[in-house]
């Protein structure tokens, strides 16, 4: 029997409305892992390489992995995977809060929904009994009000994960919403959703987890508690969260403003942590099982505005919803924040496509007339709010960023596309890499496009050296396999990263959840390595190649120095970045197109991709041997 | 003694939850909890915890006085006596009585693990 797993899957047709419930393969759980890994398997093996991320032949993966609703550090963790209408490639995006703990209680570790539904459906799942239900009561709500509803009709115990207009509208960068703000937010897993109309899934548990050693894995659990209660990062990471890194990034000179045109911005004090804590904060709200609660639940108090309630601002929302978009009151930014959650984009990618086109609209590239005789200037609420539904119900405009960047850059013209500040259609998190080279390659190279929780390098940029280009790739390629595994096995990365629970301590408690006695952190890590090389094999074959054409910025990120701020004069230029991509492609034993080498895909195992990528002629040829470890730990000198 | 709850110190991760069925249950399923986390949301966003405060009720809505207090001032369920009749969970105000296996209802026995694990000060062991 398969242990520390709910044990079975649901596939689910939605053109037919079939469901199918089945074991889950313990072979394939212990190859994959869960989350992130089921997600890129399943993506790789069955979406067709033709088909359109809006058709029926998508796949939208839902899974918890093996920590998910279990006894160990913060299993919280719920993945929603598709091929992504951002990047025409894998995407896969993690949401905390209670979702993935309540379907592992009913005893599901894996939903793959395939097709497009004639009507709006909502999946409801209770234990055994899995229907399709009549959405169209819900259809057009708020992800926040749809929550609600459903939670009024048919019990406060059901853990509801929902979509807003914007998804059901195909806004490329739509979220998927959870216990009232956490977010699917990034790849456009929403638009999925969305375009599916699939309005929510709402699920009850009550069975208990199988596992194979509680009492060890509950001692191992109370000490690392009790343990990293007295860490000295415990205490800000719960008075502030992740908001405190606003005042951080901005001294460290890598804040985004006014649509990355510069790493410093000078008012950032009115949207800091402290701030947010003294002016906003109402709860702190904490993901299921996790002792840190870093999450934030603010009341948001602007004249001539209905009050809100909104989690957060997190950093991210915080960077690019924020200086970003030239706000410089943290009620501003918590009311974007709350506009961007109930319409139900993505506050990254959104941040950044608003941020966007207030950089075009200062620059003359677009019009008072195209928005619709509104104006949209840095820092002003009301143009925004104007311009989300414009996007949002895609008017006008609207219509082209609600495809995404390219779609607009297009139609906007005049090099509109300098201002794209994005890799792969995915918009930057909260790092400007200019002053941090190894944060722009981790951007540059990131499967799923620039997104920050693949690897985050800034300390080690700034203990090398921020201007050092050379010997940091091998680095970033080690953090694009740990970081991502904390996805793949459905925990927080910010307990290993923040409070030291020490990757081992992770693997000891997969082993006593499972039952894996020879189960080991190596196995992980190269399981994290074979998700990696499946994930960029996946893109070649759906983009052509060579894959290095891919992997660069807009031309900001090369091309302009830094203005003002710490980091003032920073500059990297193409040769840089080429440089970068070298050193990556040849750590990771790819070619220098940046096509994964049949050497490394055998040596993980994927030989059938390797012959994949070679009958579509995108197979890399390695320039050195094979490193034997792809990537290297680097550990910081200084913080 | 008591469980002091400061509802405003609640975050809602309900590790509370989850290691009082690990202790008692020897599971991971936190419906099985001796307390609960009340969440108000979206408005006013505030999490309730609720806990057993020994007040008794149960014992004496109970027909067959199943449940006795100890010298400690703990009440307990004697599954001897008890008819399963579910009369306990009903009564109880606070709603953290649960109905076990065989429908034999378990309560709180002030084991202070979930005073142990909370980590903001909304559940705190008093002496």
């Amino acid at each position: 029997m398969l242990k520390g797993f709910g044990g079975r899957q649901l596939r689910i047709n939605l053109s037919t409305g079939e469901i199918r419930t089945s074991p889950l393969d313990p072979t394939f759980a212990r190859k994959w892992l869960g989350g992130r890994g089921f997600v890129a398997k399943i993506l790789y093996d069955e979406v067709p390489r033709n088909a359109d991320p809006f058709g029926p032949e998508n796949r939208l993966v839902v899974t918890p992995g093996v920590f998910s609703g279990n006894f160990g550090p913060s299993g919280s963790k719920c993945s929603f995977g598709a091929v992504s209408p951002l990047s025409n490639g894998e995407g896969d995006s993690t949401v905390g809060g209670h979702f993935g703990p309540e379907l592992k209680f009913a005893g599901y570790d894996l939903i793959v929904f395939q097709g497009i539904s004639p009507k709006p459906v909502y999946l409801f799942i209770d234990d055994d009994r899995v229907e399709l239900r009549d959405a169209s009561a819900y259809w057009g709500q708020g992800t926040m009000e749809t929550e609600a509803a459903l939670k009024r009709d048919l019990g406060e115990d059901f853990e509801i994960a929902a979509v807003g207009p914007a998804a059901e509208n195909r806004v490329v960068f739509a979220c998927i919403g959870h216990d009232y703000g956490r977010q699917a937010g990034r790849c456009g897993v929403g638009a999925v959703m969305g375009g599916k109309r699939l309005k929510a899934i709402a699920v009850r548990g009550t069975r208990s987890t199988p596992l194979h050693d509680l009492p060890t894995l509950k001692e191992l659990t109370l000490r690392i508690i009790k343990r990293t209660a007295q860490h000295p990062n415990m205490a800000p990471w719960q008075k502030y969260g992740t908001a405190m890194f606003v005042g951080w990034s901005n001294e460290h000179g890598v804040y985004p403003t006014h649509n990355f045109q510069t790493t410093y911005f000078d008012r950032y004090a009115g949207i800091d942590g402290g701030p947010l804590v003294e002016r906003i904060l109402v709860t702190n709200k904490a993901c299921f099982g996790c002792w840190m609660n870093c999450g934030k639940y603010s009341k948001v108090q602007i004249e001539g505005k209905d009050t809100v309630y909104v989690e957060g601002p997190e950093y991210e929302t915080g960077s690019l919803c924020g200086g970003n978009c030239g706000f410089d009151q943290i009620e501003q930014v918590a009311y974007v924040n709350w506009l961007c959650d109930t319409v139900g984009i993505d506050t990254m990618t959104g941040g950044n496509i608003i941020a966007f086109a207030m950089e075009c609209y200062e620059k003359g590239l677009i019009t008072r007339k195209q928005l619709e005789g509104h104006e949209l200037r840095w820092g002003n609420l009301e143009d925004v709010e104007h311009f989300i539904r414009m996007v949002v119900e895609r008017r006008g405009i609207g219509e082209y960023f609600a495809r995404g960047y390219q779609a607009a850059a297009a139609y906007i013209g005049g090099g509109a596309e300098r201002y794209t500040c994005q890799v792969k259609g995915q918009g930057m998190s909260g790092y400007d890499g200019r002053g941090a080279p190894a944060m722009l390659l981790a951007y540059m190279t990131a499967d799923i496009g620039a997104h920050h929780n693949r690897a985050w390098t800034i300390t080690m940029d700034e203990d090398l050296g921020k201007d050092v280009i050379r010997g940091k790739a091998k680095v970033v390629v080690h953090l694009q396999h740990i970081r991502p595994l904390f996805d793949t096995i459905s925990s927080c990365r910010l307990f290993w990263g923040e409070i030291d629970v020490t990757d081992q301590e992770h693997i000891d408690a997969i082993k006593l959840m499972t039952g894996w006695d020879d189960f080991t952190l190596e196995e992980a890590m190269r399981l994290s390595e074979r998700i990696w090389n499946l994930n960029r094999a996946h893109f070649l074959e759906r983009n052509g190649g060579p894959g290095r054409k891919f992997d660069y910025p807009n031309a900001r990120f090369y091309e302009e120095a830094v203005p003002s701020g710490p980091a003032k004069g920073a500059r990297l230029t193409l040769a840089d970045l080429d440089v970068m991509l070298d050193e990556y492609y040849a750590a990771r034993g790819w070619g220098l197109d940046g096509n994964p080498s049949r050497e490394v895909l055998e040596d993980l195992g994927l030989e059938d991709v390797a012959t994949n990528l070679e009958r579509a002629g995108l197979l890399g040829q390695l320039s050195a041997p094979l490193p034997p470890v792809r990537g290297e730990k680097y550990k910081p000198k200084a913080f | 003694m008591r469980i002091q709850v400061t509802a405003e110190a609640c975050s809602g991760c309900r590790l509370c939850r989850q290691v009082c069925v690990v202790e008692k249950f020897g599971e991971v399923n936190p419906r099985k909890a001796r307390l609960r986390i009340e969440a108000r949301f979206p408005v006013p966003g505030r999490y309730v915890p609720h806990v057993c405060d020994q007040c008794g009720d149960c014992a004496e809505a109970c027909p067959t006085e199943a449940i006795v207090q100890r010298a400690d001032g703990v009440y307990e369920v004697q599954p001897e006596l008890c008819t399963a009749c579910g009369v306990c969970i009903d009564v109880c105000p606070e709603g953290v009585m649960v109905k076990g296996p065989d429908d034999i209802p378990f309560k709180c026995d002030f084991c202070w693990r979930c005073t142990e694990v909370c980590n903001t000060g909304a559940l705190v062991r008093v002496e």
